[in-house]
């Protein structure tokens, strides 16, 4: 029984004590991210990496779950014979919800795990030990230049995500089950409300490439430079972002359109 | 240096492609366009009842949206809805005796304010109202009627 | 003889183990000092101390006669870059080439032009006998190969103290010889300090000019290689000699093998 609290207590403890780590580390960084103005081609590979390199899953992600919202929303919509109701459909689902949300958790398992496995690796091969005793700080040279190419690059795809989105929707409402390409257009250009709808879409997936940008760096920083602790870490980074991201969203939502 | 100019390519191509994709949700998917036409100016208008007018629901003349609803608020002093319409700078058009009315889209759908110009020669100015209203026509109201109608014959 | 690094009194703890126990040496400048001890005395983490990335439970770490320890961040980078780190690993960042691995402090800390930058680096890979190598990607290096351009890469900045952690493990005899002439070379042409930990005894022995033994937490011995070789101290004689039984125990500490397979378990 004591031996169970005492886990508990342990447990606890031991999540408090990374939670701080982890805030430390946060502000650690954004205090490193000016020394990264004067220098912007740091900022380039990491952003090939983080987001060129995601580009074609969030591309083709984005496609097909338009076109899905496109068969679903027509066959519960023509049941109503509000099928001119379909781009309003497609569009408020895509650019409120499964934009940043989809793109979040797609982000954090193509980009977020190979974050986490670079810099732990580096960690475990003592190139982060070694930039130390170089006189460089690796936070500032190494993770700063990842975090921000992870959470600029975040709200770029999401909005892809959703225009692309948009597209496969039309292509299925408009060029397969026949609805009216007039009334999918003007349709959702009057439901879909730029500042409540859309903006607030970018504010949520700038969020979530916040947030999953900076566990994906600390898991890596942080983890037990050996195999097994970056293999952990890796899957500790998109457990944990797919989470955060998920809980996040509801309280975002509760926030913006209550 | 040859990867890095290729990486330059590809991120420019990216970023590129993310403020298009942010361009069209703007322009093509949302309302943006009705936000950025310039200015608006303001006129009030009272009603008996607005039924279930919304702030940005559409204000029409003669079908064409010229502006949106922008504020929705009850007058204590004069018993009835206050209604505040903001109507795009291009369209200074409005008579005095403009008569307003809200109106349902279909059966079910939306309702918004159509406005129908009167025969006066002033134009209305920022802050003016318009005196001329017809309440929104609410269902249960008319299906009472109807059958009060139907049982007093 | 002036001292580069003094070490005074340092106990260090890693969790509940005891590292180091009031261990206390001085390293003089322009000269090669090597420590030596067996595997897991905390030699690496005794470069670690003077590095300043770990801070000793009690006692002190002079470089230059500053006060390791007590240093703010940004003395300390000051300080860190007038050092050299070979770590055994080589470290080398894996996303960069050759070049630009030993370009890398220059570009960090310098403001030079990109042709004086090209000579520069180019002139220190030609130290270590890589110039034609500067094109190629770590991946590509053999072990020998990645520690010589790390080599390349701590002297870019022309520091007055290397650091050898283990710069002998793992290489071939061709190989080792060549790292062997390198630091004797670095050391005898510039004068600079070098800090060497090891336990290859041969190779150690035949360029350093003050050897330190450490075991369990303490210096066992201090001489030079020759005093050491003639000592009559039964533990320096199995170390040297590499014999497997002696002062040092074969076997890691354990209770008693009748307690362990006959007694009651409390695991």
């Amino acid at each position: 029984m004591l031996d169970g609290f005492a886990a508990l207590g342990h447990a606890t403890l031991a999540a408090l004590q990374k939670l701080g780590r982890a805030f430390l580390f946060l502000l650690a960084t954004l205090g490193g991210l000016p020394a990264l103005l004067p220098r912007p081609r740091l900022l380039l590979k990491e952003f090939f990496s983080v987001g060129v390199l995601s580009l074609l899953i969030i591309v083709v992600s984005g496609l097909f779950v338009g076109m899905v919202l496109g068969l679903q929303g027509y066959v519960t919509l023509s049941k109503f014979g509000a099928e001119e109701s379909l781009g309003v459909v497609v569009a408020l689902s895509l650019v409120r919800e499964l934009g940043p949300v989809v793109t979040a958790l797609l982000f954090a398992g193509r980009a977020g795990s190979a974050l986490t496995a670079e810099i732990g690796l580096m960690k475990s091969t003592e190139q982060l030990s070694g930039m130390e005793m170089m006189a460089v700080d690796p936070v500032k040279r190494v993770i700063g230049p990842r975090y921000a190419a992870g959470f600029l690059s975040m709200p770029l795809l999401a909005a892809m995500f959703s225009a692309v989105g948009v597209l496969g929707g039309y292509f299925v409402g408009v060029g397969i089950v026949g609805v009216d390409e007039g009334s999918f257009w003007s349709q959702m250009q009057s439901g879909v409300d730029w500042r409540e709808d859309v903006l607030n879409g970018v504010i949520k997936s700038i969020v979530f490439g916040f947030v999953v940008s900076w566990i994906a760096v600390f898991e890596g920083y942080d983890c037990v430079p050996t195999s097994e602790g970056v293999s952990q870490a890796t899957t500790r980074t998109v457990v944990h972002s797919a989470l955060a991201v998920l809980g996040l969203d509801f309280v975002l939502t509760g926030l913006m359109f209550s | 240096m040859r990867a890095s100019r290729a990486q330059e390519i590809w991120v420019g191509i990216f970023v590129a492609a993310g403020i298009a994709a942010l361009f069209m949700l703007a322009l093509s998917v949302s309302n943006y366009t009705s936000y950025t036409k310039g200015g608006q100016y303001h006129v009030i208008v009272y009603f008996d009842n607005i039924g279930g007018l919304k702030i940005r629901a559409p204000v029409t003349l003669s079908g064409v949206t010229i502006g949106r609803v922008a504020d929705i608020g009850y007058d204590k002093e004069k018993y009835q809805a206050k209604v505040v319409l903001g109507i795009d700078d291009a369209y200074p058009i409005l008579t005095e005796d403009t008569q307003a009315s809200i109106y349902t889209a279909g059966l079910l759908g939306e309702q918004y304010v159509a406005l129908e110009l009167g025969a006066e020669d002033q134009t209305l100015k920022d802050g003016d109202r318009i005196y001329h209203s017809q309440s929104a026509l609410v269902l249960e109201e008319l299906i009472g009627q109807f059958l009060v109608k139907l049982t007093s014959k | 003889m002036d001292a580069h690094i003094r070490i005074e009194g340092v106990t260090f703890y890693r969790g509940d183990r005891m590292i180091f126990d009031d261990i206390s040496m001085e390293i003089p400048r322009g000269q090669i000092t090597a420590i030596m001890g067996p595997s897991g005395t905390g030699k690496t983490t005794l470069l670690r101390l003077i590095g300043g990335q770990l801070v000793p439970n009690a006692g002190h770490v002079y470089v230059d006669g500053q006060d390791v320890a007590a240093l703010s961040r940004s003395e300390l980078y000051t300080l860190r870059k007038r050092m050299g780190m070979l770590f055994q690993s080589g470290a080398l960042l894996t996303d960069l080439s050759v070049f630009e691995n030993v370009a890398f402090p220059l570009r960090e800390h310098t403001r030079m032009g990109e042709d004086m930058l090209r000579d520069m680096v180019l002139m220190k890979l030609e130290s270590v006998g890589l110039r034609g190598a500067h094109a190629l990607m770590p991946a590509e290096l053999s072990g020998g190969m990645a520690r010589r351009v790390a080599l390349a890469r701590s002297i870019a900045l022309d520091p007055d103290l290397i650091m050898y952690d283990e710069p002998f493990t793992g290489l071939d005899p061709i190989t080792m010889a060549t790292i062997v002439t390198l630091i004797r070379r670095l050391n005898d042409a510039v004068g600079i300090t070098s800090l060497l930990v090891s336990h290859d005894i041969h190779e150690t022995l035949s360029i350093a000019d003050v050897v330190y033994l450490i075991s369990e937490g303490k210096v066992v011995e201090r001489g030079t290689p020759d005093t050491l070789s003639n000592s009559n101290s039964a533990w320096v004689k199995q170390f040297l000699q590499g014999l497997p039984d002696g002062p040092v125990p074969f076997h890691y500490p354990a209770p008693s093998l009748a307690e362990d397979f006959l007694g009651q378990r409390d695991a």
